[in-house]
C-alpha cells in the first residue's frame, strides 16, 4: 500500500492553519504531537454523550463510562502486547509513570548502598525521580555513557552492572539524538544479573512497533500526548509479579479495598496504582489514537518517517556550517543540529516567523548538551504527517537564517 | 518623562517594517550598536538567567544617573537589550522605576515578554528596575544622613 501523506494530513485539522501568514510546518513532534479528528471526535462525543465517573455508580452512564475505560486498557495492552490488562496502569504520562515506579519500586526494593543504572541520554524525567528516590534511600546512580555518534557504550554498561544494581532505567529512543537503543540486549544483560529494567518509551511507541513480552521489559512507560492522544494520559506497563509486590504510590479513592482509620487494604491490580478519579476521557482518547495508528500501520509509519529522516538529513547537511548531533545508524526522525556561530535561539525565532515550529534549547536533556559541550541545539522532530515539501521550507528557512546571522 | 520620548522614537522607527524578518534585521543592526561589554563582567554575578539565551547586565551610578551596560550570546536578544538600554540608561533611578515600557507592546515584542519565551527579556526589565530601586534606596539613605 502506498503511504498517502496528503490523505493523512486531512485527518489533522491543525495542520491546515496558518502561522504569521505562512502555512504551519510543525516539526516539534518530540515535544507533543497533533491530534487526528478521530481522537478529537472521541473526546467531544464523550463529553456530550457519555460523561460519568468510572468505577463508582451503578447507573447507566457510570457503567458505560467504566466500560469505555476498561476497553481502553485492553487497547493499550494490545498495542504493546502486554500479557494482561492487570499490567496496564493508566497515569498522567511517562513522567507520572516513572515517578510511580521510582517511588514504589524504590520503597520495596532499594536500600542504602544500592545502585540504579541510567544512561547519559536520559530525559530529565528519567533522571530526577531516581535522584529523589536515591536521596531518600541512600542509593547511588550510575550512568552508561554514549559515544560520539550518540550510541550507548555497552561495554561500559557491562562494567556498571553488579550485585549492587537494583534496577536499570534507560530510554528506548533518545529525544534529542534520535538513537534507537538496543534495549533487548540491555534487558538481556540485566536479566543475567537478575536485575529488572525500565524502558522509557516516550519517544518510541509512535515510531516503532513495541512488544513488551518480546523485549522482556519489566517496566515500559509512554505518554499519550506524544502518540497523537490527548494530554494528561499515559501508560505504565509492569510485569504483574513486580507490580503485585510493590506498594501503592498515591492513596485515595479507587485504589483501596477497605478503609478504616486503623488500617486500609488495597485494591487489586491494576487499580492499586490508580488513585482518585482517573483521566478516563484521556484514556478513551488514547485508545482512539492507538487505534488510529494501528489503522495506518506502525510499519508504514516507520518506513515513511525513515524516508523523511533520510531526506531531511541530506538537505540539512547541505546547509553550510550545519552540524547534526546524533548520527547512530539506528535512529528515528529526530534531527538535533547547530549552525556554526549562530545561536539556536536566533535561528528558532526567525524560523518561527516563517511558520516553522521547531524546538530550541536543551530539550530536557542537559547531560547530552554537556557531553557535546554545547548549551543547546535546534531540534526538528518529524512525524508521519510531515512532508518533504515542509522539509524544503525548513531548508529555505535555514538559508535565510544563514543570510541574516552568518 | 524622558523615557517616554525615546520610546516614541523607537515606535516610529519600527513602524516602517511590516515584515517580521525586517524587524529582526533591524534588531540585528541595533545589536552591533551596543557598546562593547567588558568580558570580565561576564560572570554569574551579572548573568540574568533566561534559560535559552544568556544576558549579562551591569548598572553603575554616575552623577545620580544609572548607566546600564549589557550583552547577550544571542543576537536578537542583544538587539532587544540595546533598545531597553536606549530607553532606560542615563536616567535617574526614580524615573527608571516608574517607566512604563509601552514600546515593547507597540513594536510587537510583547510575546518576548512572556515567561515561557525564556529569552530573559522579562527578567531583564525586572532586573533593571531592581537596580533602580536599590540605587534609589541608597540615594535616599545618603540624603537623609
Amino acid at each position: 500500500m502506498i503511504f498517502d501523506v496528503e490523505k493523512i494530513r486531512q485527518d489533522f485539522p491543525i495542520l491546515s492553519r496558518k502561522v504569521y501568514d505562512h502555512p504551519l510546518a510543525y516539526f516539534d513532534n518530540g515535544a507533543t504531537t497533533q491530534k487526528p479528528r478521530q481522537v478529537i471526535e472521541t473526546v467531544r462525543k464523550y463529553y456530550e454523550e457519555e460523561n460519568s465517573s468510572i468505577h463508582r455508580g451503578i447507573h447507566y452512564l457510570s457503567e458505560h463510562s467504566t466500560g469505555i475505560y476498561e476497553k481502553a486498557r485492553e487497547t493499550a495492552r494490545g498495542f504493546i502486547n502486554a500479557a494482561s490488562t492487570n499490567e496496564i496502569i493508566f497515569t498522567s504520562g511517562a513522567t507520572g509513570s516513572i515517578n510511580t515506579i521510582a517511588f514504589s519500586f524504590g520503597e520495596k526494593f532499594i536500600s542504602k548502598g544500592d545502585e540504579v543504572i541510567l544512561s547519559e541520554m536520559e530525559h530529565h524525567a528519567n533522571i530526577v525521580p531516581w535522584q529523589m528516590m536515591c536521596k531518600r534511600k541512600g542509593a547511588k546512580i550510575k550512568v552508561i555513557p554514549f559515544n560520539e555518534k550518540g550510541e550507548l557504550i555497552l561495554e561500559e554498561y557491562e562494567k556498571l552492572l553488579s550485585t549492587k544494581t537494583r534496577i536499570v532505567a534507560v530510554t528506548h529512543i533518545s529525544n534529542t539524538l534520535g538513537t534507537i537503543n538496543p534495549v533487548r540486549e540491555i534487558i538481556r544483560r540485566a536479566h543475567a544479573m537478575n536485575v529488572p529494567v525500565l524502558i522509557d518509551g516516550a519517544q518510541a511507541v509512535q515510531h516503532e512497533s513495541v512488544d513488551v513480552q518480546e523485549l522482556d521489559a519489566d517496566f515500559y512507560v509512554f505518554s499519550g500526548h506524544k502518540v497523537y492522544a490527548p494530554n494528561g494520559i499515559g501508560v505504565l506497563y509492569g510485569k504483574e509479579a513486580l507490580l503485585y509486590d510493590m506498594p501503592p504510590y498515591q492513596g485515595g479513592g479507587d485504589m483501596i479495598d477497605c478503609v478504616t482509620f486503623e488500617k486500609t487494604t488495597y485494591n487489586e491490580l491494576p487499580f492499586k496504582f490508580e488513585a482518585g478519579t482517573m483521566n478516563y476521557i484521556g484514556a478513551a482518547g488514547l485508545a482512539s489514537a492507538l487505534d488510529y495508528i494501528s489503522g495506518v500501520g506502525i510499519d508504514s509509519i516507520r518506513e515513511y518517517e525513515h524516508s523523511l529522516l533520510e531526506y531531511a538529513t541530506m538537505k540539512l547537511m547541505s546547509v553550510p556550517g550545519l552540524q547534526i548531533y546524533g548520527s547512530a545508524p539506528e535512529k528515528i526522525s529526530i534531527l538535533s543540529f547547530l549552525m556554526e556561530g549562530i545561536h539556536p535561539y536566533d535561528a528558532g525565532m526567525v524560523l518561527d516567523k516563517l511558520g516553522i515550529a521547531i524546538r530550541t534549547g536543551t530539550h530536557c536533556n542537559q547531560p547530552v548538551m554537556d557531553h557535546f559541550k554545547i548549551t543547546g541545539t535546534l531540534r526538528a522532530s518529524l512525524a508521519f504527517y510531515n512532508t518533504t515539501r515542509e522539509i524544503d521550507r525548513l531548508y529555505d528557512g535555514l538559508l535565510r537564517v544563514l543570510k541574516m546571522f552568518g | 518623562m524622558k523615557t517616554y520620548k525615546i520610546q516614541e522614537d523607537i515606535i516610529a522607527e519600527f513602524e516602517v517594517f511590516d515584515d517580521w524578518l525586517d524587524k529582526y534585521n533591524y534588531l540585528i543592526d541595533l545589536s552591533s550598536d551596543l557598546p562593547a561589554f567588558d568580558s570580565k563582567f561576564k560572570t554569574n554575578e551579572y548573568l540574568i538567567n533566561g534559560c535559552q539565551s544568556k544576558v549579562w547586565l551591569k548598572a553603575d551610578l554616575e552623577a545620580g544617573k544609572i548607566i546600564f551596560s549589557a550583552d547577550s550570546d544571542a543576537i536578537i536578544t542583544k538587539g532587544i537589550v540595546s533598545l531597553l538600554i536606549r530607553v532606560l540608561s542615563g536616567h535617574e533611578p526614580k524615573e527608571i522605576m516608574d517607566a512604563d515600557l509601552a514600546f515593547i507592546d507597540r513594536i510587537g515584542l510583547r510575546e518576548n515578554l512572556s515567561p515561557t519565551r525564556s529569552n530573559g527579556l522579562l527578567a531583564m526589565v525586572k532586573q533593571m528596575k531592581l537596580y533602580a530601586l536599590a540605587y534609589q534606596t541608597r540615594l535616599e539613605k545618603e540624603a537623609g544622613r
